[in-house]
């Protein structure tokens, strides 16, 4: 057998295992945290700390039975979780975990998953359309119109930083940043409004994925369980991975455009641990933030995208033409 | 425009404000109580089905008047009683509670003069049937003796 097939089946299995793992365990990560916020245990009970939990709440999910409810769409309603986990999973293929640990550096990996990240609102959408259900066409309405809300100031920052970094490839762009000062969130020489372009790809990434305060799609107190209200078994569980999945790709890529990716602050040992270290720190801001405030309300989400995000991240994009231009 | 960026920034601030809260609470310790494996202890004033006080021998000091079994407005108490040699009165041989129609409002404890009833802190109670509220104290008493 060839070394590159070899190569393709060995990350083939790797990033789906790492997907499906981080999906179990962030879980389990969630819990936990919302738990102590709250100041109780979380899971405790299966195994040490609860850490068998993920697995069983896993096999109970894939024990139970699929119901195709009445009415409907049966192509589109089988379709839709799926459409939810495989983009997220086909980005994994050129995030850099490391220098040489990354499945394929294509030299537009930035815009390959942003391609790959506006299919999972297209998974939403057909989820909740094909469900027959109101409250899940109400909810996939409104993960449409806030993903559009926010995909425009996520890619207004993510124009800039290609602006400033001149490449798509994730890898070349973490080359760039070798130690702490040279991290792009403090290169205050491209743009002194560095950090608010971070904080804004930061909160952009929460809204795509709809997570709390943002998660007007799946608003309990309101819409049932909105998109996948109708989903049972593992419907419902590829669509409650989809998410996590995508929460890490969403930490990962500010890692990587931001954060320095696989490089050490000091420049000295860098490596794939100092990835996963500023990813978890970042996955565990994002339940931080989850457990800290309450859901928005419908206009407020919008408003904040179209009043605050949108003119900050174009006046950024100027600045850093004219930076650009000028120094 | 200034009321705009004053906007943002104490919107900002305060859920900076909010944060910084929720991560000082996480480093405080957990208030939860575990409970199968512990359970608190009840309040002095907390109300269970009432049961037999036992007296220093571990019998009951039930004089077989029948006052609790009157007072009672739910009519859940059966008691009966027989003469036996060296004791004055009766002598307690079955005390019938039915709790489901019990609604503890405690007449039967304050009826009772020699004070033989009492409400117990038992809140663990759990049954399928009718029937498992349907205790015989007498027989509950002699069952905590052994
Ligand atoms: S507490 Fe009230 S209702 Fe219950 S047995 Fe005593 S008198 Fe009857
Ligand atoms: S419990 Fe008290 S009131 Fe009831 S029969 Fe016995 S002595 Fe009388």
């Amino acid at each position: 057998m060839d070394s590159e097939l070899i190569r393709v089946i060995a990350f083939l299995v790797g990033i789906i295992a790492f997907a499906a793992l981080n999906a179990a365990y962030l879980v389990w990560l969630e819990r936990k945290g919302a738990a102590h916020i709250q100041r109780r245990i979380g899971p405790k009970e299966v195994g040490p700390f609860g850490l068998l939990q993920p697995m069983v709440d896993g096999i109970k999910l894939m024990t139970k039975q699929i119901l195709i409810p009445d009415g409907v769409d049966p192509v589109l309603f089988r379709l839709a979780p799926i459409l939810a986990m495989v983009p997220a999973i086909m980005s994994f293929v050129t995030i850099p975990f490391s220098e040489t640990l990354v499945a394929r550096n294509i030299n537009v990996g930035l815009l390959m998953i942003f391609a790959f990240a506006s299919v999972n609102v297209l998974a939403l959408l057909l989820g909740g359309w094909a469900s027959n259900n109101k409250y899940a066409v109400i909810s996939a309405a409104r993960a449409v119109s806030q993903n559009i809300a926010y995909e425009i100031p996520m890619l207004i920052t993510v124009i800039t930083m290609v602006m400033i970094t001149g490449t798509l490839n994730l890898n070349e762009i973490v080359a760039q940043q070798p130690n702490i000062s040279q991290w792009y969130i403090f290169r205050f020489s491209a743009s002194p409004l560095m950090p608010v372009a971070f904080l804004i790809f930061f909160i952009c990434s929460l809204a795509e994925t709809n997570r709390a305060p943002f998660d007007l799609g799946e608003a309990e107190s309101e819409l049932v369980a909105g998109f996948h209200t109708e989903y049972s078994s593992m419907g419902f569980g590829l669509f409650f991975m989809g998410e996590y999945a995508n929460i890490v790709i969403g930490c990962s890529l500010a890692v990587v455009l931001f954060l320095g990716g696989w490089q050490d602050p000091f420049g000295l040992y860098p490596g794939v641990w100092w990835f996963l270290l500023k990813l978890y720190l970042l996955i565990f801001t994002v339940i931080w933030i989850r457990w800290t405030f309450p859901r928005t309300q419908f206009y407020g989400l919008l408003n904040l995208s179209w009043k605050i995000l949108i003119p900050v991240s174009m006046f950024n994009l100027l600045l850093t033409a004219g930076f650009l231009k000028v120094f | 425009m200034g009321a705009y960026f004053k906007e943002i920034f104490t919107g900002f601030w305060s859920l900076l404000v909010g944060m910084s809260i929720t991560i000082r609470e996480m480093t405080k310790p957990v208030v939860t109580e575990q409970y199968p494996y512990e359970a608190s202890v009840m309040t002095s004033r907390f109300r269970g089905h009432i049961e037999l006080v036992p007296n220093e021998e571990g019998g009951n000091k039930c004089i077989v008047c029948g006052m609790c079994m009157r007072s009672c407005p739910s009519a859940c108490i059966t008691v009966e009683g027989e003469k036996r040699e060296g004791i004055k009165g009766k002598a307690l041989t079955r005390y019938r509670l039915d709790f489901t129609r019990c609604s503890l409002c405690g007449m039967c404890v304050e009826s009772c003069r020699p004070g033989a009833i009492r409400f117990s802190k038992d809140y663990n109670l759990a049954g399928t049937k009718k029937a498992a509220y349907i205790f015989d104290l007498l027989k509950r008493l002699e069952e905590q003796n052994k």
